[in-house]
């Protein structure tokens, strides 16, 4: 049986799903009472009388139980990975154990302060040093900072601390290489550390090209940054060889390790002669996206990095206990306030522990083995075909190209994705990477069920068909989500990015 | 029970269509084997259970998984998985409990503590919606259609903050205050073409830090300008932008708590010399004090976490960054934006917008590497100030105002503590100086179950000059009661 979909689809007056708490208020400022004593309000009033206050403020004021159903309905319209499939290739969007949630939850997480004496901040602190240890033995880099924001936030991180290394060396390298396949963060990056990015075009295995790669890697080379497998899904075999190249030119190698989760307990990145390299705590380790954030990013280096980390970094005593050590001689200085995302940094302990060593294992497994089912599956449809990897096993993701249905039906790889949204199945990456025409990008996770796998390939099949038959169907979808498909073209012709903007416009 | 977990096999009917060979799992049965098999798998890993892996494996016609990595060298692939013990929840559950009971957090203790990371009240609702599995477990909405709860509440969170602000363009959020203020120096070096960035003496200090880190990568200058050693703000006649300046910064409050009283004349003399003049910003305070948007602010930062928010031992929280509406300057914001937009129906609906900003279109020339932000944080502010609104952020203010000046008249009656340095109004946070050691006074707070203000020492090179001062904090979660626990014990101390 195919599972239907029909998303919630709130409705107002004149085509609005639901009003902004701005029309639900509708000028009323407010109800939220707190108690001030008599003594302590004419303080206040005093100490005003003293100070320029604002002229006004329209802020809108709903009662508890209108911000309930508001925002209760809005979720409604909205697909969490609890939904269902949400199989966007390089994002790793798997389930996310609830223990995790229960634990974040606890008041000895979220009410502690960065500034109280370290003495009664232990346990945040050992929770701190352990996840770092625990990557340790995952990656095999030696030394973990956790006070990355983000994933991209850790990149800069790892290239800064390059560019500080190369600093102190007294060498003048500026290029950073990076294969076109790359995420788009990469490059960005780069460019925020001020770095040139020297581009490496693939070669016909969608791998990175050795013979280009040698002849960009010189004595300008600072590093490159790679991630392995690449976003094509597929393992660079030849990994040894490039960070020789790279070593060899004199520059570091920078791991990417958004898509760690293939690999996870069977390959240390530092046999694979890494540098320095940040992992995604909220992909690979489980903690939840939060709509596009918080996300936590870990960066881990070789012993030539250790002394280039960003402080504070979390040491354990000889007689126990932890503390925060600033004292790292060649600090690039702090990426951020304070030491991390704390809160996500829990969620990944926690997964950590009950997964250990042989469940790491176990999860890049069955993550492969999802792949490659699927994989298999959709190239048994018309139209589907692989670019890249024909002849090898993907890894956690894989990229097909719908070029020829395109070509064929005229239904586009983002008709196609559009058309999936009416099957209950989150669309995969589309367009990316761009070394692919008509891509998706698609990586089931290892928390997929036999029935989900099918029911992707079915959706998929049906969708194909309908090309076939009914091609309206598909390039006028989606159908069955709470809108239909937006302009997004207009939107960005004429921006309207806040409610002032919308009331300034409607008012004209 | 490991029969019922396996719900989908033989009773579910093989699908009705002609094309028997989609449903590979539907059609047979599974073998329930008697012996213990989910040895390696996770209670939320459904393809870990060893009959189902089989056939995966057959259907690939491989024997075992090794053939799904054969494209690795033999080299790299180590034969023993890492050593790290596994633990079902219950112990896990447990451990952490121990751990985390090491912490000494609110509630058990009274704490007087601020510097960047706060406590504030987090209404029950806020909590209610973040639990939301369809908010806290997807992804950026990249999906428009399917997405729209998510986009709309930040939609929401952008336009309530553009009020609080008086600014048009609020992004979808950033990691922190000290990395939007690092972005938008870099917007200012981007936008001016200039390198050098100027900051007030009397900011956080470990923003600045936060600053210098980025200056490095993108090469650009910071020099700093005073402030009065007697009232604590800012020096007008030390500002001295020049024609390399990129941008003229101000925080207020600054981080003594003081309020910013020649904010307006600092962006007039930052915009006399072509310069942008980015404030920094708590958000909680606008309710009363006068917005970046009235100062004449080209771009607005500041931390959003005590909307609705957690300290969390200061991390994950809400970096806001803001602009005025100018293409100049929107074209090189960093940072998701959400449009609205229309359907072909005519719906109103809401979508990403503006995304050739952004690393995943224009990589290496993008205005930023950000790609995963705040968001949740952002919905939880957006809920926190739907539910406040403008009377209720008023009256939060007035708590915070009143808390501040009663405790600053009560702890300078004591004999040994003098509050506070400067000769102005403050606004939660406040110096206090005195001739004890301020660790021993901390320490002697700690039995009574007070943690107390922010020694100045612990920023070294920073503030020497304002004697052994600590910065304390107060709130709305603070009482009378509270306030007269805090400055008994300290007349104990002294």
């Amino acid at each position: 049986m195919m599972r239907g979909f029909r998303q919630a689809r709130w409705s107002y007056k004149g085509g609005v799903l639901e009003p902004t708490v701005f029309e639900l208020a509708n000028g009323r400022p407010g109800y939220y009472k707190i108690h001030t004593e008599e003594e302590i309000r004419s303080k206040a009033k005093s100490a005003l009388s003293r100070i320029d206050t604002r002229k006004e403020l329209n802020l809108p004021g709903l009662t508890e139980s209108e911000v309930s159903r508001h925002f209760s309905r809005l979720a409604e319209m909205n697909y969490g990975v609890d939904s269902g499939p949400y199989w966007l290739g390089s994002c790793t969007m798997k389930y996310n154990p609830k223990i995790n949630e229960r634990l974040s939850k606890d008041p000895h997480v979220l009410w502690i302060h960065p500034y109280q004496p370290e003495d009664t901040v232990q346990g945040a602190l050992k929770i701190i040093y352990e996840i770092g240890e625990m990557l340790s033995k995952i990656t095999g880099l030696p030394h973990f900072s956790l006070q990355p924001a983000a994933g991209a936030h850790g990149e800069l991180t790892g290239v800064l601390m390059i560019k500080a290394k190369i600093r102190d060396l007294g060498e003048r390298r500026d290029e950073v290489l990076i294969p076109e396949s790359a995420h788009g963060s990469n490059f960005a990056s780069a460019a925020m550390a001020g770095f040139k990015v020297v581009r490496i075009p693939p070669n016909e295995e969608g791998l990175v090209d050795l013979d280009a790669l040698r002849a960009a890697a010189g004595e300008k080379t600072a590093g490159m940054m790679i991630t392995n497998p690449n976003t094509l899904g597929l393992f660079e075999t030849d990994i040894l060889e490039i960070t020789d190249i790279v070593h060899g030119a004199g520059g570091y190698v920078y791991y990417d390790g958004a898509n760690l989760n293939a690999i996870l307990g069977r390959v240390l990145l530092s046999d694979m002669r890494i540098d320095v390299a940040h992992l995604n705590l909220h992909k690979t380790f489980s903690a939840p996206h939060g709509s596009g954030g918080p996300g936590a990013g870990a960066v881990g280096v070789v012993d030539e990095f250790r002394d280039y980390l960003p402080v504070p970094v979390v040491r354990k005593r000889p007689e126990g206990g932890y503390y925060l050590d600033y004292s790292v001689k060649r600090t690039i200085g702090r990426v951020r306030m304070f030491y991390g995302n704390f809160g996500v940094i829990v969620k990944a302990w926690a997964y950590l522990k009950i997964l250990g060593g042989e469940g790491l294992r176990e999860v890049s497994e069955v993550a492969v083995l999802n792949a490659n089912y699927v994989m298999k599956r959709l190239l048994e449809i018309e139209g589907i075909k692989l670019k890249f990897g024909k002849e090898r096993p993907c890894k956690h993701e894989f990229v097909v190209s719908l070029e020829e249905l395109k070509n064929k039906y005229g239904v586009s790889a983002l008709h196609v994705a559009k058309r999936l949204l009416d099957y209950g199945v989150h669309a995969p990456t589309v367009y990316f990477p761009p070394i692919v025409k008509e891509a998706l990008m698609i990586e089931p996770t290892e928390c997929e069920s036999p029935y989900d796998l099918d029911n992707f390939v079915e959706a998929m099949r049906c969708i194909v068909e309908e090309a076939r038959t009914d091609k309206t169907l598909v390039l006028s979808a989606p159908h069955e989500t709470s809108v239909d498909r937006l302009n997004e073209v207009s939107a960005s012709r004429r921006p309207i990015l806040s409610w002032r903007m919308y009331k300034e416009k409607s008012d004209r | 029970m490991i029969k019922e977990m396996c719900f989908w096999s033989s009773k579910v009917q093989p699908l009705t269509s002609s094309r028997s060979s989609t449903w590979r799992f539907t059609r047979t049965s599974f073998k329930i084997f008697p012996v213990l098999v989910l040895t390696t798998a996770m209670w939320w890993v459904p393809n870990s259970y060893i009959s189902i892996k089989r056939r995966l494996l057959r259907f690939l016609g491989f024997e075992n998984s090794d053939p799904l990595f054969s494209d690795i060298p033999r080299s790299l692939i180590r034969s023993k998985s890492p050593d790290l013990p596994s633990h079902d929840e219950i112990e896990v559950e447990r451990t952490f409990k121990r751990i985390m009971s090491e912490n000494c957090c609110l509630g058990e203790w009274k704490f007087f503590l601020g510097g960047g990371c706060w406590f504030h009240h987090v209404p029950a609702v806020v909590d209610e919606i973040s639990s939301k599995q369809e908010f806290y477990t997807s992804y950026t909405p990249y999906q428009t259609e399917i997405s729209q709860g998510a986009l709309q509440a930040i939609f929401e969170y952008q336009s309530l903050m553009a009020e609080l602000l008086e600014m048009d363009v609020v992004n979808a959020s950033h990691y922190e205050w000290s990395t939007a203020l690092a972005e938008a120096a870099l917007m200012a070096m981007r936008v001016t073409r200039r390198r050098e960035i100027l900051v007030p003496e009397n900011m956080h200090p470990e923003r600045m830090e936060v600053l210098k880190t980025y200056l490095f990568g993108a090469d650009g200058r910071i020099r700093t300008y005073s402030f009065d050693r007697r009232r604590g703000t800012v020096l007008l006649d030390s500002l001295d932008p020049n024609s390399d300046t990129a941008m003229v910064y101000l925080e207020n409050p600054n981080f003594f708590g003081v309020i910013e009283e020649e904010a307006e004349a600092v962006g007039e003399k930052a915009h006399s010399k072509g310069a942008l003049y980015v404030m920094g910003v708590d958000p909680l305070s606008l309710g009363i004090l006068k917005p970046p948007g009235e100062c004449g602010a080209d771009i607005a930062v500041g931390e959003g976490q005590h909307l609705g928010g957690y300290p969390s031992f200061g991390g994950p929280s809400l970096g806001i960054m803001a602009t005025r509406w100018d293409l100049r300057l929107v074209r090189q914001m960093p940072g998701r934006l959400i449009g609205m937009a229309w359907s072909r129906s005519g719906v109103r609906g809401y979508v990403m917008t503006l995304q050739t900003r952004e690393q995943h279109i224009r990589q290496e020339r993008a205005t930023s590497n950000i790609t995963t932000n705040e968001s949740l944080m952002a919905i939880r502010a957006a809920v926190y100030l739907s539910l406040m609104g403008a009377e209720g952020l008023r009256n939060v203010c007035m708590r915070i105002i009143g808390n501040t000046q009663y405790l600053i008249e009560e702890i300078d009656s004591l004999d040994k503590f003098e509050s506070p340095i400067f000769d102005q109004v403050h606004f939660r946070e406040f110096l206090v100086r005195s001739p004890l050691d301020w660790d021993l006074v901390n320490s002697k707070l700690r039995r009574m179950r007070i943690i107390g203000g922010l020694p100045l020492n612990r920023f070294e090179r920073r503030f020497k000059e304002l004697g052994n001062s600590a910065l304390f904090c107060t709130t709305e979660i603070h009482n009378k009661d509270d306030l007269d626990l805090l400055v008994n014990a300290l007349r104990g101390v002294s």
